[in-house]
Parts: structure tokens; C-alpha cells; sequence
């Protein structure tokens, strides 16, 4: 197995003077390339932090961050909104779809913002990604009226849609009860075995976790198991 | 950017009823805008009409000469002519002048007439009247005496004349009748009234009566040239650069009709200004509308602009995206207050047709296009600050973890 991504010595501080906060002290980190990784850690730990700048959303205080050989503390905007297109995936807790669009809508919409329109083959792709979350007849559903474990499953969906090499999620199953949280995370688990896509999954469930071949834990700020 | 286009068209759907009213409030300050400018054209319109729509719009007139004097080389006066109080300038070369007048570009009708004044004798009824000779066959190239007649023939012949109803009234005459005219000259006719007109102003239809030029010529015993050219234009506001034209090309002292007709030009410039300011604020209306409805809508949105962001959305597309959204709602009220304006305007007489006690609104000076070009602009600018708002969106605060 090669190295996906590194970081080190990565610092984030919230604030300055008084009120500043170092949620991250110096953490280093490496995932390799199909990876199936568990992010634990208590609350306020950071995890979410790490998630936000591994996805290039929020720029560390300090630190070093490789992935694919690019380096991602010294790209600009436009550099990392095209980079995100092409290599990361995400699921968020909340605030996952757009409500406006169907469920095929949303999961085309990374290839669409790259190829500039919805083409045939980016929706022949989305539907089958659609059925294989187990939501073929949810394809051309509003999202509105998905329930929160399909709408889960659309976004895992969305987010292998330009074939990612890395999927971020943020306690994708947060919200769901355990039979729907147990269904999301076996489908992941099936995508991470049968296309190989390393995934970093941030969530209290012990449950959840054990699914994942590797469990990191941070704590102060850095990765202490 | 197709896609932006479906996404801006999906959000606007999206708020149907929101749309609806934000739409509609752009429609209606684009009615305005078309109302006002039909309301301020046909105004205009109408005040010119009425006011130089029956005179000359370019006046030659004969200069009077200074009387000449007679000085001796000792410096004394010796003789000096008086003008006859009654003596009346002419263009004594007119004949000449007119072909090449006729020529210039943007010329309806050219008028050759010799005026002056004269007394009309029926019985022992006596009125003071003007008198103006015209060349027969053009007896309405000025005057519209055609459109005015209400009784007889405006042909004008030898031992015709054509009277205003006022004046044939206070001395009885009908057409077909008789009446002696004497001229300031003394010169006496007796002439049959051809025709009776009625304009609607008082000194026209009162104190004014027309011959042709061969009887002028005798009464102002005036056997060639005449005292004034009249010209009427296609284009009022080409006077000017016409009269300018004809001055240089004959010497002749060309008037437009604008001089001297400052206050009219002022208060039509006025009430344009007017029409410009009301305008205006249509305008400003419906950038604030659009600007507002757009803001709040980047607002309510920013979760979504951060999910767009994340998945890799550029900060261009966002903007476009709502940009987009406000040259639609431009495009859609643009046309719908231009269809509205357009249909409201209908019922109103056509600018041929204004009648006194009625708004003269003119539905061809509407300006839809420009309404609808100045809309789509203003409702493009009124979007680029919610715009770039929401492409400042930062998607970790906006997904809120
Ligand atoms: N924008 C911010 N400004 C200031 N402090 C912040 C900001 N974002 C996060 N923090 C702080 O950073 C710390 C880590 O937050 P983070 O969300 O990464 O924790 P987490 O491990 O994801 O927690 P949870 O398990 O509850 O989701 C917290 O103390 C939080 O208050
Ligand atoms: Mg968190």
C-alpha cells in the first residue's frame, strides 16, 4: 500500500489573544490507499477540525499537508475548489443535499460542475450508484421528502460520484437511527472493498468504528492511538 | 454555463409564490417606466402640434431696408427718404431661390406668400384683417386650410377668397358671396368668398383672410417677388440645422421656428426632465427589489452555497448562479410590465387622435425595449452584491458542523 495523504505537525487555533484555542497541537497523520479508517476521539476533541482542513474546506495554523503528491497548505482557492472536485468525497452530519433537487440531481452534481452541464453518462453513473445504495425507486425523488437514511445514502452516493480517491465523512451516521446507521455504513464498507476508496469516518459509535479496519483516536490535539 | 442557468432557473422555481411577487414588482416598475415615457412623448407630442404644428418651421423674411440717406462731403444731411409707414419689404428674388430651396433634404412644403394687412367692406360692416396671399395649388403646404374647411373649396383663383368662420360670421358672409377688400395700399378688389375655415384660433379665424398670390400681388401692388417664404419640415426639431443650411446656401435670413420659442423649449424640456426622474426611480425600485429579494435568498441559502462549494463548486459558478437568478427575474419582469404597459396603452387614441380632456399618451414612444434593456441591466447589478456574498460563503461555518 502507497500513502494517500500526509500531514504533520499540523496546528489550528482558533482565535487569537485571550480567547484563542488550540484544538490541534502539532497531529500527524498518514493514510494509505484503501483505507476503511474510524476518526474517534470526545467531543471537542478536534475530530470535525481535522475532517475540515484533510478536506481542504479550512487552512491549518500551521503544518504540512501532501496528498497525491500536491501540496495543499501552498494551492489557492481555485487550485483546491478543482482539486476537491476531482479527489474528495464528503458526508456530513447535516445540511448534506441540495433540497431543491432530486436525489439523481444531487448525486450528479460534482460531475456536473466539472463537465459544466448534467451529461448522459454522468446520470447513467448517478443512477447506478442510486441502486447500488439501495434507492432505485428514489432516483427522481425530491430530497426533500427522503428520509434521513436515504438521505444519508444519497449523499454517500454523491460523494464516490467523480470516483474520489478519499471520502470524508463527519459522523455520517449521527443522525440515524441504528438499523439505518448499520445499512450506511455497510454500504461504505462495500465500496471501500470492492473499488478501493480510502474512507475517514469521525463518530462516537463503537459500533460504527468496529466496522472500520483502523481506528485513530485523538485527543489534545493530536492522534493518540 | 448551462448548469448554473438550471440551477439559478431551479431556485427561483423552487419559491414559486416568492418568484411570483418579486417578478410582479419588477413588472410594475417597468410599467411605470413605459408609462411614463409614453405619457411624456405623446405630451410633447401634443404640445408641439398644437403649437407649431400649423406654422412655419423655417421662416424667410424679407429685411426692410434702412432709408437711404444723402450726405454731402461736408457731413450735411441733405435729403432723407422716409420709409413709407406701409411699405412693405419683399424678396425680390425669390423666384430664384425656391427650386433651390425646394432641394434641400428634409423639406415637406415650401410657401411663397405676400402679406399684409387690409380691410374687409360689406355694407357698412367693416373688418380689420390680415391678409396673406398664397400660390395656388398650396394653399395648405403651412396652414392645414384643407383640413380646416368647413364650408366651399380651399381653392384659391383669381377673385377668390378664403375667410376664418369668426370673421365670416360677424359679417355675415357665406360662401358664394361677395365682398370688397381694400389693401393698406388702397388698393380695392371685390372678391367671392370660396371656402370657410375653422382652427380653433381666435386670430386665425377672426382676423385673417387668404388669397391667392397673383390677387395679393395687385392689392400690395407688389408685381414681383413676394414678402415671406414659409417651410414646413418632416422633422420640428431638424429646424435649426435646416434654417442654418439655407441660410448658407442662399443668403437669404432663414428663422426657425425655435427662435423665440425658448419657453415652449424650455417647459418641453422641463417635463422630459420630469419623465427622466420619475424614471429613474422606477429604475432604482427595481434594482433595491431585486437586490433585497436576492440577498435574503443567499441567506437562506448559504448551507446549500457551502454543500456547492465542497463538492467543488467555484466561487465564479456561485456567482453566476445568482446572478443568473437576477437576469431572469430581469428578463421576466421586463417583459411582463412591457406586455402590461403595451395592453394598458392600447385603449388611448392613437397620436393622430388625441382629443382635448383625454391623457395624450402616445403608445409609440413606450421605449419597451429600452424598459426592458435598462431592467435586465439593473436587475444584473442589483444582483452582483448578493452575488458576491454568497461566493464570500465559507462552507465550514455554512455546512455548520
Ligand atoms: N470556528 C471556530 N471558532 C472557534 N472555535 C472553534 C471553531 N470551530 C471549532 N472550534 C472549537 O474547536 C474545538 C474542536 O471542535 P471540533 O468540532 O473539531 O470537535 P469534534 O471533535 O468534532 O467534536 P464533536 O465530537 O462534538 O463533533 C472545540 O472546542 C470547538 O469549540
Ligand atoms: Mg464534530
Amino acid at each position: 500500500m502507497t500513502a494517500l495523504l500526509e500531514i504533520s505537525d499540523l496546528v489550528k487555533t482558533f482565535g487569537t489573544g485571550e480567547v484563542a484555542t488550540r484544538v490541534l497541537r502539532g497531529l500527524s497523520l498518514s493514510l494509505e490507499e484503501g483505507e476503511l479508517a474510524a476518526l474517534l476521539g470526545p467531543s471537542g476533541s478536534g475530530k470535525s477540525t481535522l475532517l475540515t482542513i484533510l478536506g481542504t474546506l479550512m487552512k491549518p495554523t500551521s503544518g504540512h499537508y501532501t496528498m497525491l503528491g500536491h501540496d495543499l497548505i501552498a494551492a489557492n482557492d481555485k487550485e483546491l475548489t478543482a482539486f476537491r472536485n476531482r479527489h474528495i468525497g464528503f458526508v456530513f452530519q447535516f445540511h448534506n443535499l441540495l433540497p431543491d433537487f432530486t436525489a439523481l440531481e444531487n448525486v450528479v452534481f460534482p460531475t456536473a460542475i466539472s463537465d459544466g452541464r448534467e451529461t448522459p453518462a454522468a446520470r447513467a453513473r448517478g443512477r447506478d450508484l442510486l441502486e447500488r445504495m439501495g434507492l432505485a425507486d428514489r432516483i427522481n425523488f425530491p430530497t426533500a421528502n427522503l428520509s434521513g437514511g436515504q438521505k444519508q445514502r444519497v449523499a454517500v452516493a454523491r460523494a464516490l460520484m467523480n470516483g474520489p480517491e478519499l471520502v470524508l465523512a463527519d459522523e455520517p451516521t449521527g443522525n440515524l437511527d441504528s438499523a439505518s446507521a448499520m445499512q450506511v455504513m455497510e454500504l461504505i464498507a462495500q465500496i471501500n472493498r470492492e473499488e478501493g476508496t480510502t474512507f475517514l469516518i469521525s463518530t462516537h459509535d463503537e459500533k460504527i468504528a468496529s466496522l472500520c479496519r483502523r481506528q485513530i483516536v485523538v485527543g489534545d490535539g493530536v492522534v493518540t492511538g | 454555463m448551462l448548469y448554473a442557468l438550471k440551477i439559478a432557473a431551479r431556485y427561483l422555481t423552487a419559491s414559486r409564490a416568492q418568484t411570483a411577487l418579486l417578478v410582479t414588482g419588477v413588472a410594475v416598475g417597468v410599467f411605470i417606466f413605459i408609462f411614463m415615457s409614453a405619457l411624456i412623448g405623446g405630451l410633447a407630442e401634443f404640445i408641439l402640434s398644437r403649437t407649431v404644428g400649423d406654422i412655419s418651421h423655417v421662416t424667410i423674411q424679407a429685411e426692410t431696408d434702412d432709408p437711404p440717406l444723402l450726405i454731402s462731403p461736408q457731413g450735411h444731411v441733405l435729403v432723407v427718404a422716409e420709409r413709407g409707414s406701409t411699405r412693405i419689404a419683399t424678396l425680390a428674388e425669390a423666384a430664384t431661390f425656391l427650386p433651390l430651396i425646394e432641394g434641400v433634404a428634409g423639406i415637406k412644403a415650401v410657401s411663397p406668400q405676400i402679406a399684409g394687412a387690409g380691410v374687409i367692406k360689406r355694407g357698412a360692416q367693416v373688418s380689420q384683417v390680415s391678409v396673406i396671399g398664397l400660390e395656388p395649388g398650396r394653399e395648405s403646404a403651412i396652414l392645414d386650410l384643407e383640413g380646416y374647411l368647413v364650408d366651399g373649396s380651399v381653392r384659391l383663383g383669381s377673385g377668390l377668397i378664403l375667410l376664418g368662420r369668426d370673421l365670416a360670421d360677424d359679417l355675415a358672409l357665406t360662401v358664394g358671396q361677395t365682398l370688397r377688400l381694400q389693401s393698406a395700399e388702397g388698393v380695392t378688389a371685390a372678391l367671392t368668398v370660396g371656402g370657410i375655415y375653422q382652427t380653433g384660433n381666435g386670430g386665425v379665424d377672426g382676423a385673417r383672410a387668404f388669397v391667392s398670390l397673383s390677387v395679393a400681388r395687385t392689392l400690395f401692388a407688389m408685381p414681383q417677388g413676394v414678402t415671406r417664404i414659409e417651410i414646413k419640415l418632416f422633422d420640428l426639431n431638424a429646424a435649426d440645422t435646416i434654417a442654418a443650411r439655407i441660410r448658407s446656401l442662399t443668403g437669404l435670413d432663414a428663422v426657425p421656428w425655435t427662435d423665440g420659442a425658448e419657453q415652449l423649449m424650455e417647459a418641453l424640456d422641463a417635463q422630459a426632465q420630469t419623465g427622466y426622474v420619475l424614471k429613474t426611480f422606477a429604475l432604482i425600485t427595481i434594482v433595491i427589489g431585486v437586490a433585497s429579494a436576492l440577498l435574503l435568498s443567499t441567506y437562506r441559502r448559504r448551507p446549500e452555497i457551502g454543500i456547492m462549494r465542497a463538492m467543488g463548486a467555484s466561487r465564479g459558478f456561485v456567482v453566476f448562479v445568482f446572478v443568473t437568478q437576477g437576469a431572469l427575474i430581469g428578463v421576466m419582469g421586463g417583459i411582463t410590465g412591457a406586455a402590461l404597459g403595451y395592453l394598458a396603452l392600447l385603449p388611448f387614441p392613437s397620436r393622430d387622435a388625441f382629443q382635448a380632456g383625454t391623457l395624450p399618451i402616445d403608445i409609440t414612444q413606450g421605449s419597451y425595449g429600452v424598459a426592458i434593456a435598462l431592467t435586465v441591466i439593473g436587475a444584473i447589478l442589483a444582483s452582483i452584491l448578493p452575488a458576491r456574498s454568497a461566493a464570500r460563503v465559507d462552507p465550514v461555518t455554512a455546512i455548520g458542523q
